[in-house]
């Protein structure tokens, strides 16, 4: 496949063109190019350039959306052609998403979910008024690696520490790190209620999730046999 | 002339209500099961958790609710009035963090903070009602809401801006008010407090919120509405759009309202925001945030309704010329508008902390747009020529009796928290702030409150604080030193 399709596929993430990405990617399964040469070399380095250009403040949160969009379009083509060939793409983790309880605000949760399965997080958003038991039950269920607790209010915030104390209880606090976030959330109160990590906006809650996945890693590599 | 800032025209606020009543009926309101009967009952079709809401009937509530009411203080007498162009301000609500006074760092509020934070509201002139303004850490999460209030009540007599944070919790805080009150019907009568209910944008009266609203209404104490719309996250990103997404939220909620109580008084208010497209927060210094607000209320005047909104707060992390700025402008904007209760005051970075040495300085941006709504009197038959009269070009006004029988109404003489060249001040407002805290502090007095009434509100509170585990009462009956408490 040329670099000029590439860059098209690289291009359609960046521009927010679902039907575009969508488009290129069915091109690619019908000229016969391995699906994971499609996401690695075309769609994912869109993926990486929004992440850059955000950072630097020259694109804004509805390009992002739009961004994610376009990826979920042109994974929704090549996942199952990857299926049909056995395999999958490298899973970067799995997430389980969810607002505190007694809070029903969707947005930031929802746009963190949208990026983390962008980047290739395998994603499980338990909506909102989710009490610490339910994150604990279905991390247990998903086997997790990442529990994400949203907070948009000061009075809920305080209902992530019960996340933290409820997957304590269940024995999985060793195996799934705890990240949080919200409006009035700071590192400050992550650190206090003893959870693994704070991000302050969707952007970098990728770049912790990837960070707490490295973490894992190495501390499972670390453990002795 | 009284100065006034409107920032829709006519034609824009009917296209704004036409818009609302339109989206209550289609796609409708989410609303609790608490209230279906209540709404079927007036023929309002709910499916699957949704009301859908008739314009007539709508509007016919809307027409119900009361264009006015007071809030009274301990003395009985009327001391807010919601209502045509009335203009209060508040200290911001239900933060749970302080900036300490020592080292201007962020830290769980406790007790002692809100105590001082109240003393200092309540020598304050420039807040006409105290807000339970801080969550106090050092008592146990599920009696948060209550024991805001029993410090309020405790420590001063102002009208208060407050709010349950659950459905049941509404009822102890209730029950408070009323012995603090004399009697339900005491409150009813002469409602002290005012209470705060949000919806959940878009369009959505949870349960606790629905609750709310009909057991407010029921007792007849008045109810807040603090509609949110996010504009671009959960409302329209256009500020035209989310005003409109206000208006239905006010409007259903109302409906709601009147029809458990017709005739209850309630506020036509909100803290609405835009979402930063950066960053993803609700900046609540952002010029558009204070033209949501203006717009938002200016609706609700349209209507007739008692107007509230959130203003003078900054979004910075310490009280710096940022913050201020912010605070300042948004004071004066909400002033202009006429708009009856504004809250926010004290509060910084994104509602998120307090500073008790920023609420002294809104104080002053308070006071100056207190001045400013005052506007420009001519104060005599002759506005200049009499006193050319007597003076020629000499141009020696101090001495005139005009001037000294006149000055005080013409000039706002603010604290020494504003550098005006006096010699002694500090040369750094933050300092200047925290001496003026300090003499506030040292000034105040507990306003009385008969021992009757006093041992009523301690029974109440051991009584409600042991069902939490609750040893004693922090702030009531251990008052520390705020710079003490960790």
């Amino acid at each position: 496949m040329s670099d000029d399709t590439f860059s098209a596929m690289r291009q359609s993430i960046i521009d927010g063109a679902p039907d575009t990405a969508s488009a290129l990617a069915r091109q690619a399964v019908a000229a016969g190019i391995a699906p994971l040469e499609a996401i690695n070399h075309g769609f994912v380095p869109g993926m990486h350039a929004v992440g850059e250009q955000f950072g630097q403040g020259k694109m804004f949160l509805p390009d992002m959306m739009a961004s994610a969009e376009a990826m979920r379009a042109a994974m929704a083509v090549l996942d199952p052609e990857l299926k049909k060939l056995g395999t999958e793409r490298p899973m970067a983790g799995v997430v389980i998403l969810g607002t505190t309880q007694g809070d029903i605000h969707e947005i930031g949760k929802m746009l963190v979910g949208t990026l983390l399965s962008a980047h290739g997080f395998r994603v499980h958003d338990l909506g909102v008024d989710v009490t610490g038991e339910q994150f604990a039950a279905k991390a247990r269920e998903l086997n997790a690696d990442i529990v994400g607790v949203s907070a948009l209010l000061t009075t809920t915030m305080r209902n992530q520490r019960g996340v933290v104390e409820a997957l304590e209880k269940a024995g999985l606090r060793s195996q799934v790190q705890v990240m949080v976030g919200g409006a009035p959330v700071t590192r400050k109160w992550a650190e206090e209620i003893g959870a693994d990590g704070y991000a302050k906006d969707a952007m970098s809650a990728v770049a912790l999730a990837r960070s707490l996945m490295e973490q894992k890693t190495r501390s499972a590599v670390a453990e002795p046999v | 002339m009284r100065p006034k800032l409107e920032l829709l025209d006519r034609a824009l606020v009917e296209r704004i209500l036409g818009e609302a009543f339109q989206l209550i009926e289609d796609p409708g309101v989410r609303v609790a099961p608490y209230v279906v009967d209540l709404l079927g009952s007036a023929g309002v079709t709910v499916e699957n958790g949704v009301a859908h809401i008739p314009e007539v009937l709508a509007r016919r509530m809307v027409e119900s609710a009361p264009h006015g009411f007071s809030l009274y203080n301990r003395a009985g007498m009327p001391a807010v009035r919601y209502g045509g162009d009335e203009v209060h301000f508040d200290p911001g609500s239900s933060c749970l963090n302080i900036l300490d006074s020592e080292t201007q760092q962020s830290r769980p509020a406790q007790s002692g903070d809100l105590v001082r934070l109240v003393q200092v509201a309540e020598m304050l002139p420039q807040f006409a009602a105290q807000s339970t303004a801080m969550v106090c850490n050092d008592v146990p999460q599920e009696i948060g809401d209550w024991y805001r209030l029993l410090l309020v009540l405790w420590y001063s007599a102002k009208p208060v801006v407050t709010g349950a944070f659950s459905a049941s919790s509404l009822h102890t805080l209730l029950e408070l008010l009323a012995i603090e009150s004399g009697g339900s019907d005491a409150v009813r009568q002469r409602p002290r407090a005012v209470f705060d209910v949000c919806p959940s944008p878009p369009l959505n009266w949870s349960e606790f919120a629905s609750q709310n609203l009909v057991d407010l209404a029921r007792a007849g104490v008045p109810a807040e509405i603090v509609s949110m719309p996010l504009a671009g996250a959960t409302a329209p990103v256009t500020l035209a759009g989310s005003v409109v997404q206000h208006a239905a939220e006010c409007i259903s909620g109302i409906t709601i309202h009147q029809l458990a109580a017709p005739g209850a008084p309630i506020v036509w208010g909100g803290a609405p925001a835009i979402f930063d497209m950066r960053t993803g927060k609700t900046p609540m210094g952002a010029i558009e945030t204070a033209m949501l607000d203006l717009a938002c209320s200016q609706v609700g005047k349209y209507l007739g309704l008692p107007t509230h909104a959130y203003l003078v707060a900054g979004d910075g992390k310490a009280v710096d010329a940022q913050v201020e700025m912010e605070s300042g402008i948004s004071a004066v904007l909400g002033a202009l508008a006429g708009i009856n209760m504004i809250s926010g005051a004290g509060m910084l970075d994104f509602l998120a902390c307090h500073s008790i040495e920023k609420l002294v300085i809104d104080a002053e941006a308070i006071a100056s747009a207190q001045r400013l709504i005052e506007g420009i009197e001519p104060r005599a038959e002759s506005l200049a020529v009499a006193m050319f009269a007597q003076t020629g070009l000499r141009g020696d006004f101090l001495k005139l009796k005009e001037t000294r029988a006149l000055f005080r109404q013409e000039q706002h003489f603010p604290s020494a928290v504003i550098d005006r060249g006096a010699s002694g001040v500090a040369s750094d407002i933050l300092e200047r702030a925290r001496e003026r805290v300090e003499e506030l502090v040292a000034g105040y007095r507990r306003p009385e409150i008969s021992p009757e009434r006093e041992q009523e509100m301690l029974a109440f509170a051991e009584r409600e604080g042991r069902k939490a585990g609750l040893q004693e009462l922090p702030g009531v009956t251990n008052v520390e030193c705020p710079s003490q408490v960790s």
